[in-house]
């Protein structure tokens, strides 16, 4: 093995290690995308095709199961399905085929909705609440600096069940139980000790110089910060905005027990989306497939934050 | 202004000095500034987690019941904390939650390191097999977990097939959810493949910050790549493995969404971790004091593994 490599450089793997290694890595990559490509799959099959045995890789592709998502459908007799016009849409015609008719719209839009009005609310509250925090935490001498960062980190660490109890009294209480208010502040408070984690890391990294020679230029402080410092931290502060964006789409436990009908985001709505006879897999993979989609591609986006996002900025590459 | 120049820099620190008075006057001082900035969030947190932590504790000294909002609170003292902690059924909970613990974080642990290995030999591709690996840790743990109930069906799931395909036994033979034995292991093996990545991605780090003339030299010393691997790659890459595994640790303590949807407890309590338990207590039988104390001392544990942990960060962070 030395020998072979000295030629180049001793710490550099051979071609042989590199393939090897590139083999074993490909193979796990591949294993772990199956039950990914398995969700997309099973969108595109009909009923009968996805509870098949053995499971079907090929198929004809239906949309029956995104129509099924966005609707709900009523069974009907067939003389009274002839006695109707043609079918309405696409939906119409699959559901006709069933002897039913589509009823109305289903609510996995408004729980899409949802979703999108409380991770987006919730992620620039928290944003910014945690750069004004991280700036302050970076820059000033602020009394007992370490404790109240690590009063801040510990706020996430309790396990959410404990956290839901108090604030569902508190919720019932004050009236903010199952609104999007309530949702978006619960998590907002959750995600602010991300935030001010990782800001605090993008703005330690921006020299003081900056601001201190715009000061001197005549900003006040607080110019400073919003003409110096904010432009600099663009990058780090949308990464942070993404994670915590993520967070709060993806967030379960606070949602399925402080929700109910109003406030209901798609991961509690998700799983309890049922067919006749049984849950109505299909149906579910095409909700799973949209629902996923955002966060494949900010992951792809955010690639290079990974790291020190999922550390709360404790590793940096 | 991101161009001035090294000199004009120095030049506006001496001047900056002398007119600190002004900017004072000027401007709000800095140590106004700082609490404007620091309180939003510090108040939020006091709303939304401390003082609901503040009342969790007062709750858990009595017999307080959400569903029975009018009957008289009697003060119980620490009658809740005693039963719990002498309850088969806790401690029952308790080794379940260890058992998953101590094996999801085993399993990523080694799988995540040996890969973080593997992508370090920097074959062809290997950022975007890295992305493409990284996937299912962003993705959420409910809606994901949900779909893997499919995947687990006896008569028609895919890991039922494939287990058949490999072993000869018939896929409708065993069920991963509904039985006593395997269920435990349906929750491990989901979660390993969830966050697998997760520590991989830490892993990686590690190994990428041990410099290179380390390696050189011990191979001038005629070290073998074995000796290299435990001397230098292992010990190196401490801190960050023992980063992940406590931050995997303390995830999976807590752990409720993935466990919930795939088997919820079941089969009878057999995967029903702390989490679950609590949930049980709190929001099905309505026993707010008694799962106050439960959330406690949960909590008062993850607070010392999270102290552990900061502890770590720290060590990892002065690298």
């Amino acid at each position: 093995m030395t020998s072979v490599t000295a030629a180049h450089s001793v710490v550099e793997p051979s071609a042989t290690t590199r393939r090897f290694a590139g083999s074993l890595v490909v193979l796990y990559a591949v294993i772990t995308m199956i039950p990914l490509v398995w969700i997309v799959l099973t969108a595109f099959k009909s009923p009968d095709d996805a509870i098949s045995y053995p499971p079907k890789v090929m198929f004809k592709p239906s949309l029956e199961g995104f129509c099924n998502l966005f609707t709900t459908r009523s069974r009907q007799t067939p003389e009274f399905i002839r006695s109707l016009g043609p079918p309405q849409g696409l939906c119409d015609g699959i559901a006709r085929d069933r002897n039913m008719v589509v009823a109305g719209p289903s609510n996995y839009v408004p729980r899409f909705v949802n979703s999108l009005i409380i991770a987006f609310g919730s992620t620039v509250l928290a944003v910014a609440l945690g750069t004004l925090s991280a700036y302050g935490f970076s820059r000033f001498r602020v009394p007992l600096k370490d404790d109240l960062l690590f009063f801040i980190l510990s706020t996430r660490m309790m396990p959410p069940i404990a956290v839901a109890i108090p604030i569902y009294l508190m919720y019932r209480t004050i009236g903010l139980s199952d609104t999007r208010l309530g949702m978006i502040l619960l998590y907002t408070s959750v995600n602010v000790s991300l935030a001010v984690w990782l800001l605090k890391g993008f703005i330690d990294e921006i020299p003081r110089e900056y601001e201190e020679a715009a000061m001197i230029d005549g900003y006040t402080r607080f110019q400073a910060f919003v003409k110096v410092v904010l432009p600099q931290a663009t990058t780090g502060i949308a990464a942070t905005a993404i994670f915590c964006l993520i967070f709060a789409w993806n967030e379960y436990a606070f949602a399925v027990l402080l929700t109910s009908g109003n406030a209901q985001t798609a991961p509690p709505f998700i799983p309890i989306i049922i067919g006749e006879g049984g849950q109505d897999w299909p149906a579910v993979a095409a909700g799973t497939t949209l629902f996923l989609v955002p966060i494949v591609v900010f992951t792809v986006l955010l690639r290079k934050h990974l790291l020190r996002g999922i550390t709360f900025g404790a590793v940096r590459k | 202004m991101n161009e001035l120049s090294a000199s004009s820099r120095i030049t506006y620190r001496a001047v900056m000095v002398r007119s600190g008075m002004a900017r004072r006057i000027r401007g709000l001082s800095d140590r106004t500034l700082a609490w404007l900035f620091i309180t939003p969030t510090i108040l939020l947190l006091l709303a939304i987690n401390i003082f609901p932590l503040l009342w969790t504790i007062y709750l858990s000294f009595t017999n307080y019941r959400a569903n029975r909002a009018n009957v008289p609170t009697i003060w119980l003292g620490a009658d809740w904390y005693q039963s719990i902690l002498t309850d088969p059924d806790i401690w029952a909970a308790m080794q379940v939650t260890a058992h998953f613990v101590i094996w999801t974080v085993v399993i990523e642990t080694v799988l995540g390191f040996g890969l973080a290995y593997l992508i370090d030999k920097k074959f062809r591709g290997h950022g975007m097999w890295t992305t493409i690996i990284l996937l299912p840790m962003m993705l959420s743990p409910a809606v994901v977990g949900n779909f893997w109930t499919f995947l687990y069906q006896p008569q028609i799931g895919l890991f039922n097939y494939v287990i058949a395909f490999f072993t000869g036994r018939a896929a409708s033979s065993f069920q991963m959810l509904g039985d006593v034995t395997l269920s435990p292991w349906a929750i491990v093996i989901v979660d390993a493949w969830m966050w697998t990545p997760y520590v991989m991605l830490i892993c990686l780090a590690g190994l990428r910050s041990i410099p290179d003339y380390i390696y050189e030299a011990a191979e001038v010393d005629r070290a073998s790549k074995w000796r290299q691997f435990w001397s230098i790659t292992l010990p190196m890459a401490l801190p960050f493995i023992m980063l992940a595994v406590l931050f995997r640790g303390i995830e999976n303590f807590k752990m409720f969404d993935m466990v919930n949807l795939l088997t919820g407890g079941g089969p009878g309590s057999t995967t029903e971790v702390a989490s679950i338990t609590l949930k049980r207590a709190a929001f099905e039988s309505w026993r707010t004091g008694y799962s106050s104390a439960f959330a406690i001392i949960l909590f008062v544990t993850v607070f010392g593994l999270a102290n552990i942990y900061v502890k770590a960060l720290n060590k990892v962070k002065s690298r």
